[in-house]
């Protein structure tokens, strides 16, 4: 699966999720899920919950970091390293 | 952002000023309220002693109802009781005890928070015990997702990581808790026409560390525009006896002993005083490290977890939504 359909699926899945998809809004790629009040932690285990079924990955415990997990980018580069690691 | 040195002395309060103060809004709300009395849970716990005490200096004695609510799993029921039952002695309360054992196994509080915890630790049952915990805030970036400690009937000691709906299925069966303590609260205050006291403090009430229309529900609050430090000085200042001020505050929820920095808090309680405290005054993270023993990048932490909680439990706050032609 390369990128550019990760970030795809992560955008369709935060909206759907968290912006109710009726609304019609978006979400900046590089905007920081935390610091909008987009996703609390309730949200973060949702969020991993759905890369690990979704993408058939382990979030390890040390991963769970904004680096990994706070924007719809860094998600992308998240999922596709590991996915490359694989 | 300030550049003041700041010492613990900035929570330090006028003890008489502020109980004048409280008495009089007790009794004015009391009176706004049209109730005869006020009723309140007593736990053993510092918050709920002087707000006990206060509410007897408000209203007298026979005007106040407190209510013991012990329940059988919990580790700290037996010691809460006899806590309790020493301030009561200590105040000249009017006390009861309503165990709330068979209304949790009733409402299958029990039931449902193990078939939560079998979603990640299949094995639990009979005779196990748990709790629920948070990585520490200060020590790293990671987002803090709860982990499950239980002990087996062996003490062998299990540690998982929390599902989504695991933990968010343990967390609703153990708010029967609250909620069921506040059910019996307004019962007694029905029968009586007594208002019923909220007992939080005002580092729980700005970190919704309560449960919504559990112990978050009630007519008044009278701490809760104070740091725990500074219920802490009015318990000294009205005789909340020591056995009482001398303990550590647990969350009393699970059937492991649980601190409330293992469940919610970054720090113990006056660490955490001071940075609330410093966030409100907009104090900088650097100008309050030193006073924490901190570094700078962890009290910044700190900060981010304060204003976390907020967005996070501004539900909590929330009356219903009502809809009108005008929306």
């Amino acid at each position: 699966m390369d990128q550019m359909e990760i970030q795809k699926r992560v955008n369709e899945y935060i909206v759907e999720t968290f912006l109710f998809a009726d609304e019609g809004e978006g979400i900046g790629e590089e905007e920081s899920f935390l610091d909008t009040g987009l996703i609390d932690s309730t949200g973060i285990l949702e969020l991993i919950q759905y890369l690990e079924e979704t993408f058939d990955i382990e979030v390890e415990d040390e991963e769970m970091i904004p680096e990994n997990l706070d924007s719809i980018q860094r998600v992308t580069k998240y999922v596709s390293g590991k996915l490359a690691s694989k | 952002m300030s550049t003041k040195k700041i010492s613990p002395e900035v929570l330090d309060i006028d003890c008489e000023k502020t109980v004048a103060e409280i008495e009089s809004s007790i009794r004015l709300a009391t009176r706004k309220l049209r109730r005869k009395g006020a009723v309140l849970g007593i736990s053993g716990g510092v918050d709920s002693s002087v707000c006990a005490a206060l509410c007897v200096r408000a209203l007298g004695a026979k005007r106040v109802l407190s209510i013991m609510m012990p329940e059988g799993e919990s580790a700290a029921s037996k010691e809460s009781v006899e806590l309790a039952t020493i301030l009561a002695e200590s105040q000249g309360l009017t006390t009861i005890k309503e165990d709330i054992t068979e209304a949790l196994r009733g409402t299958g509080c029990y039931a449902r928070r193990d078939a939560a915890i079998r979603e990640v630790l299949p094995e639990y049952g009979e005779g196990w015990r748990s709790k629920i915990v948070l990585p520490s805030v200060i020590d790293s970036d990671k987002f803090r997702i709860f982990s499950l400690v239980a002990v087996a009937p062996d003490g062998t000691e299990h540690r998982k990581r929390m599902s989504l709906s695991a933990y968010l299925g343990v967390v609703a069966a153990t708010n029967f808790k609250q909620r069921v303590r506040k059910m019996i609260e307004y019962y007694h205050a029905d029968r009586l026409n007594y208002a019923v006291v909220g007992t939080p403090n005002l580092l729980e009430y700005d970190q919704g560390f309560f449960v919504k229309n559990g112990d978050g529900a009630a007519d008044f609050k009278p701490i809760a525009h104070l740091y725990k430090t500074q219920v802490y000085q009015l318990a000294d200042y009205l005789g909340v006896p020591k056995e009482i001020t001398s303990q550590p505050p647990t969350t009393d929820t699970y059937s492991l002993p649980q601190s409330q920095e293992e469940f919610y808090f970054s720090l113990p309680y006056d660490k955490m005083d001071l940075c609330l405290w410093a966030r409100n005054n907009e104090v900088s993270a650097g100008d309050l490290a030193g006073c924490l023993e901190l570094e700078t990048e962890q009290v910044e932490r700190v900060y981010r977890d304060i204003d976390s909680k907020r967005r996070t439990t501004a539900y909590q706050h929330m009356p219903p939504i009502l809809f009108n032609e005008n929306q």
